[in-house]
């Protein structure tokens, strides 16, 4: 099995794939309150492609979803929880780059971003409590 | 071509393959126009050529024959004698075995076969040797493409032209033919091949011929092309499209019922297939192949296409149900697609065979639906597949229906009490039968699926009355079994229908009240009058129909849908000329809405009646006859209380009257309707306005100023559309009503100046503003052509209320001027000194001004204490703001002249770009506010108005007339501009100019790129401190955008591209508008097409601009500042694009 692994190269040769959500449509465009929200740093991330599987987004591979998004624009802090598509996924930390320099490019400056693996899918639930690692 | 010489000469050229084509084409355009005019005979020709057709070159004998067939090509109408067509066509047989020189072989033959009538034809014998030749010598498959198309176009030649010569070959032919088409793949070559088997399958109907017997042989060589699919090309690039092909195919496929054991099985089987195309093609085939192929041919097969047909309907079928007005009376099934091809199938087997329906009725899924609906009532509760399923054996009832009135009897046998069962509108009569109720309120669970069922068999029976209609046939439907069979039950199917329609469950998108709706309008739709359906039916549909909209105080969903339905019934009526149902809805649905607007306390908003009678009018000339009389006594009445009692309410009806029958009624009556006398009755309505306000003298004060700006509206539209004949009467009305008020038009010009002193006391009651503002409109609204009485006193009324501030005599006068004397018709003063005395009334009528009014008495100027129009706008006289006011006035004056062309709207600039420096050449001190509007005077020339001076009020506009201004202005302005004289001036100019440039065309702005460039930047880092600017900002900085976004334009971008980086830098924070920050971002994403090295030294400054950018309140400017920054970040080299 490992040895197969290593013929392939590839930590998880055949993610699943889902279907890209169709983007959101706020309800009111001319609202006069327009933070920074969960939505819109959502649409930034969407489009970076997954560093293993060159060929789809990181949406696809639900390895980002619009609720990994956390944040405030008051206090000037935001969060995402990825989730890679296998446990032990060496590229964890790369995706983790990947979503923090594209967030810092596209965020005003005074943004703090964080960026944590999660470990275990199933565990998605109570990710607060014990399954974050930094 | 006498000379022997020139003659071989063309034949060289022709032959030698090393010249050019276009030597070549011309060489044998001079033999044939040789031949033509007889100066070479055909058999000169074939003597002078025999070298080069019979020499052993292959080259040059294959160049030599197909000259003498391209000779004959060209020749096909001159006449020659058999023997010598006889010789040649016998020529050419023969060498369709030398496969060396076969291109002019075959160009012969065609060219021989082709010819017609008196110009003399090959006779059967030598075609059947043709046709014999071609089989024995042609292998078509190993030719190149454009010999097999001639091949082909020889081969449906032959079947064509000479099908009783070819007959006799029979199998041979067959045979012949299969082996040339066998493995064609050029769509080109398909088509023809594909017209070559019908043509066949046309010579050889006999069931024991020549086809029947290779049939399978036949079938199998084109049936492999079905269906038929390009891979290679796209759709649009090829030279055959995919559909004409496929109808070239299908009509192979059906041409010999002799096909139909190999070729519906085939179909059938590719019916199944999930592929989309194939299914539409394959039940186009089967429709066409069906209907060719006979009733007697198809009875085999009509299980298995029930079955199939069953299964693509269900998959094709939407089962999202749209509720909204407009699917009301849009169509029910999409226009193309499965869905459509496999209903139209469905409906021509049913027309071609009756047998058919036995399998529709008796199959066991309408059991299954009725199970379903009597179980579950709304839509919403049934499971998909279940819902899919009523839905699908609904269309297919329906369709079935609509096939014959033999069908549509059996159907409604069949199921249309049953669906009357599942509503609970049958009952037992005594004698056990289930008959409908009479005349019972329906009090039952209303059930949705059991009401789709219905209305859908109801559209059927409606689509038979209209088509025996429309074949202009006596509508017999009243005899029919289903037609009893509705009416008996039409009472309480109303009653249900209303009931649903009543329902305020609004949970499932408005489900009940759309299909009660709509059940309603296909009753109201059942055509054929009283012999059809009793008339108390159609009657009680439209009252029930009426009392919806009546009944309902908002505008919910049953509203609209009622609406939409009366509406779709009054012009399907009009549409049919049902005289009796016209009177019928003129009476009950016409009357009733224009009763409802006149009178006043009824539930309902006064807005919703006007907007529900404007809509129900448009459906028919009548009735926008009644309307608008309704409309005008509605506002008589109204008008008459407001006077008199000055009711709030009457002046706010009045007010939404004239609205809708500005904005709603008149709009849509031009093209919607054809209506004789609407000259008339728009005249009456223009003229009762006149008429009431000559007769009411009085207008409370609170109110009255509201009525101005919609009555004005109204006058104008009134005006615009009529004839030139009905203008001249309502301005003679008009100006008679002027004449009786207090307003001071005079009869003839004072000769003495007008008294400032005067114009400062002279107040308008507000039935004088009414007037003169009514007056104003009608005078905008006018045509060149109408006469306006009295031309001098009335732009000297105009001139005088405009210092008053009265915007609409300002525009009056522009309008005045830009029209006088241009119209066609001569009036009795000659044209152009018309417009010469009206030009000498405005500018040079004189006020007089006392002495101890004139507050700034010390310069030269005031010596003479008359001033004009001009001299107003430079000074504040009195504090009467007679300066702004006579400058937007001079605005609208030069905007008219502007616009036809007049060199003295040049004169007015000039006079307005000296109110905008701060003190003139007298040395008078302006103030700021007069500058502001001196300012804006140039956005009055230059932007289009809707309400004055466009084409609609029949403006006289001279092509190009912006342009011309531009040329001429743009110099002034750029020097003024270079040395203002205080930094207030210098912003004003800047507005000014902004004006300017923003509303000339772009291609005027590249064109001056070189020019424009510094003053546009050098503006916006002006206007951008005026915080009341925001809007030229952004005009201008749209100016900048054009600039830089064109080829023409960049060129001075890359020299000023310093400039305008700091400029858009600075205008990415621009506070007051949140479009010039966004417009500004996306013009430095456009500066980076500029040259590399020219843009790249200002990466760091626009990235640093655009950070704070992204911290900008607005999401838009935010958005693009994440583009623009992702921009400006790649054209580093070394930059990581994540």
């Amino acid at each position: 099995m490992a040895g197969k692994k290593m013929v392939s190269g590839l930590i998880n040769a055949n993610p699943v794939v889902y279907e890209k959500k169709e983007r959101r449509v706020r309800s009111c465009p001319s609202s006069t309150d327009e933070h920074i929200d969960q939505l819109e740093v959502s649409d930034h991330i969407r489009d970076i492609k997954d560093p293993e599987h060159p060929y789809y987004y990181l949406e696809e591979l639900k390895v980002v979803t619009e609720d990994s998004v956390e944040g405030d624009d008051g206090k000037s802090y935001v969060r995402v929880t990825f989730t890679p598509t296998v446990e032990h996924c060496i590229m964890a930390t790369v995706i983790g780059l990947c979503l923090r320099v594209k967030l810092l490019q596209r965020l005003p400056p005074r943004c703090k971003v964080l960026a944590f693996p999660l470990l275990l899918r199933v565990y998605e639930h109570n990710r607060r409590d014990t399954h974050l690692t930094r | 071509m006498t000379e022997p010489s020139q003659l071989v000469q063309h034949l060289e050229t022709f032959v030698d393959v090393a010249r050019s084509p276009t030597q070549q084409a011309a060489s044998l355009e001079a033999l044939v126009s040789a031949v033509e005019k007889n100066a070479l005979s055909m058999q000169e020709l074939v003597r002078e050529m025999e070298l080069y057709l019979t020499t052993t070159d292959n080259v040059v004998r294959a160049r030599g024959i197909l000259l003498l067939a391209e000779v004959l090509k060209y020749l096909e109408a001159k006449p020659l004698e058999g023997a010598v067509i006889h010789s040649l066509i016998g020529f050419f047989t023969e060498r369709l075995a030398d496969w060396r020189a076969l291109r002019g072989a075959l160009v012969g033959c065609l060219a021989l076969l082709g010819r017609k009538g008196a110009a003399g034809v090959v006779t059967d014998t030598d075609a059947e040797a043709v046709a014999n030749s071609f089989l024995q010598n042609l292998q078509v498959q190993s030719l190149a493409q454009h010999d097999r198309k001639l091949c082909f176009e020889l081969l449906e030649c032959l079947l064509e032209g000479y099908p009783e010569a070819v007959k006799s070959m029979g199998d041979m032919l067959v045979y012949g033919t299969c082996e040339a088409i066998d493995g064609e793949k050029d769509p080109q070559c398909l088509m023809i091949a594909f017209h070559i088997i019908e043509l066949l399958a046309q010579l050889f109907p006999d069931p024991s011929g020549p086809v029947a017997s290779n049939a399978a042989d036949l079938f199998d060589v084109m049936g492999c092309y079905f269906p038929l699919h390009f891979t290679h090309e796209k759709d649009e690039e090829a030279c055959v499209k995919r559909d004409t092909l496929s109808r070239a195919l299908m009509l192979a496929f059906s041409s010999t019922p002799l096909f139909e054991p190999f070729s519906i099985p085939l179909l059938l089987e590719k019916l199944s297939s999930s592929l989309e195309l194939a299914k539409v093609d394959s039940l186009k085939y089967l429709h066409d192949c069906a209907l060719k192929y006979g009733a007697n041919r198809m009875v085999k097969h009509y299980k298995g296409l029930w079955s199939s047909l069953k299964e693509t309907i269900y998959s094709s079928i939407e089962t999202h149900l749209s509720f909204a007005p407009e699917s009301l009376t849009g169509p029910g099934a999409p226009d193309e697609g499965v869905q459509k091809e496999a209903l139209n199938l469905l409906q021509s087997l049913v027309m071609q065979d009756a047998s058919f329906l036995s399998f529709v009725v008796g199959d066991i899924d309408i059991d299954i639906v009725f199970d379903t609906i009597s179980s579950y009532c709304h839509f919403k509760e049934m499971l998909e597949e279940s819902k899919r399923k009523v839905l699908a054996i609904s269309e297919i009832l329906s369709v079935s229906a609509k096939a014959s009135a033999s069908s549509c009897n059996k159907i409604f046998e069949i199921v249309f009490f049953r669906i009357l069962k599942a509503l609970g509108i049958l009952e037992k009569n005594s004698e056990g039968d289930y008959i409908p109720q009479e005349d019972s309120t329906f009090s039952g669970r209303l059930n949705q699926g059991g009401l789709f069922l219905c209305i859908g068999l109801l559209t059927a029976s409606k689509d038979h009355t209209l088509s025996s209609k429309e074949h202009s046939m006596v509508s017999s439907c009243g005899h029919e079994m289903w037609c009893s069979m509705v009416n008996r039950s039409a009472f309480s199917l109303i009653q249900m229908f209303s009931s649903a329609a009543a329902s305020f469950d609004e949970d499932d998108g408005g489900a009940d009240a759309y299909l009660g709706v709509k059940g309603l309008l296909t009753l109201g739709m059942l055509h054929g009058g009283s012999s059809l359906l009793s008339r108390s039916i159609f009657d009680k549909v439209l009252i029930t129909l009426t009392s919806i909209i009546t009944a309902e105080c908002g505008k919910t969903l049953a509203w609209k849908l009622a609406l939409k339905a009366l509406v779709y019934i009054g012009s399907f009526i009009d549409r049919y000329h049902e005289t009796e149902k016209t009177l019928t809805y003129m009476n009950i649905v016409v009357d009733k809405f224009v009763m409802l607007a006149c009178s006043d306390h009824v539930g309902m908003p006064y807005s919703l009646i006007l907007e529900a009678a404007s809509d129900i009018c448009l459906t028919g000339p009548k009735h926008v006859h009644k309307i608008i009389q309704g409309f005008e006594e509605a506002l008589c009445a109204n008008w008459s209380d407001s006077c008199v009692r000055g009711n709030s309410r009457s002046i706010e009806n009045c007010v939404l009257l004239l609205d809708c029958f500005s904005n709603k009624l008149l709009p849509r009556l031009n093209g919607v309707v054809e209506i004789d006398d609407l000259e008339d009755i728009l005249l009456q309505f223009a003229v009762s306005i006149w008429n009431k306000i000559e007769t009411c003298r009085v207008f409370s004060c609170t109110h009255g100023k509201e009525l101005i700006d919609p009555t004005m509206m109204a006058m104008r539209q009134v005006v615009a559309i009529s004839s030139v004949e009905t203008q001249n009467t309502i301005i003679q009305k008009a100006y008679s009503v002027v004449l009786s008020s207090t307003l001071p038009l005079m009869e003839s010009i004072p000769s003495k100046p007008v008294a400032l002193e005067a114009l400062k006391h002279f107040d308008l009651s507000i039935r004088d503003e009414l007037i003169l503002s009514l007056f104003a409109s009608t005078i905008i609204a006018a045509s060149p052509t109408t006469d306006i009485p009295n031309v001098k006193s009335v732009v000297h009324l105009f001139l005088v209320t405009l210092l008053r501030g009265h915007l609409p005599a300002a525009q009056a006068l522009g309008s005045i001027v830009n029209k006088l004397g241009s119209g066609s018709r001569g009036t009795k003063i000659s044209s152009t000194s018309s417009l010469e005395e009206a030009y000498k009334i405005i500018f040079h009528t004189t006020f007089e001004v006392g002495k101890s009014l004139y507050s700034d008495g010390s310069g030269e100027s005031s010596s003479g204490s008359e001033i004009n129009l001009t001299k107003f706008c430079f000074g504040d006289y009195d504090g009467m703001n007679l300066q702004n006011h006579a400058i937007t006035g001079l605005a609208w004056i030069g905007k008219g002249l502007l616009m036809r062309g007049d060199e003295r709207a040049c004169d007015i600039a000039l006079v307005l770009l000296d109110c905008l420096k701060t003190t003139d050449s007298s040395g008078q001190v302006l103030q700021s506010s007069s500058m502001r509007c001196a300012a804006d005077a140039f956005r009055i020339l230059m932007c289009d108005s809707d309400i004055c001076l466009s084409r609609k009020f029949h403006a006289v506009i001279r092509p190009l007339y912006k342009q011309w201004f531009f040329s001429k202005t743009f110099p002034i302005l750029e020097s003024s501009i270079v040395k203002p004289d205080t930094p207030l001036s210098r912003i004003m100019l800047y507005l000014a100019f902004t004006h300017v440039v923003s509303n000339v065309p772009t291609v005027v702005i590249l064109d001056n790129a070189k020019k424009l460039y510094p003053l546009t930047l050098e503006g916006l880092s002006i206007l951008i401190h005026d915080p009341l600017g925001k809007d030229a900002v952004y005009s201008l900085l749209l100016v900048l955008s054009g600039l830089l976004t064109d080829k023409k334009g960049q060129e001075s971008s890359i020299d000023n591209a310093h400039i305008i980086v700091n400029c858009l830098v600075k205008l990415t924070s621009y506070p007051h508008a949140m479009l010039v920050r966004e417009t500004a971002i996306q013009c430095l994403v456009a500066m980076i097409d500029l040259p590399h090295r020219r843009v790249y030294p200002f990466r760091i400054q626009v990235l640093q601009a655009i950070a704070k950018a992204l911290d900008d309140p607005k999401r838009r400017v935010r958005e693009e500042a994440v583009r623009c920054r992702q921009a400006w970040e790649s054209i580093a080299s070394r930059s990581t694009r994540l």
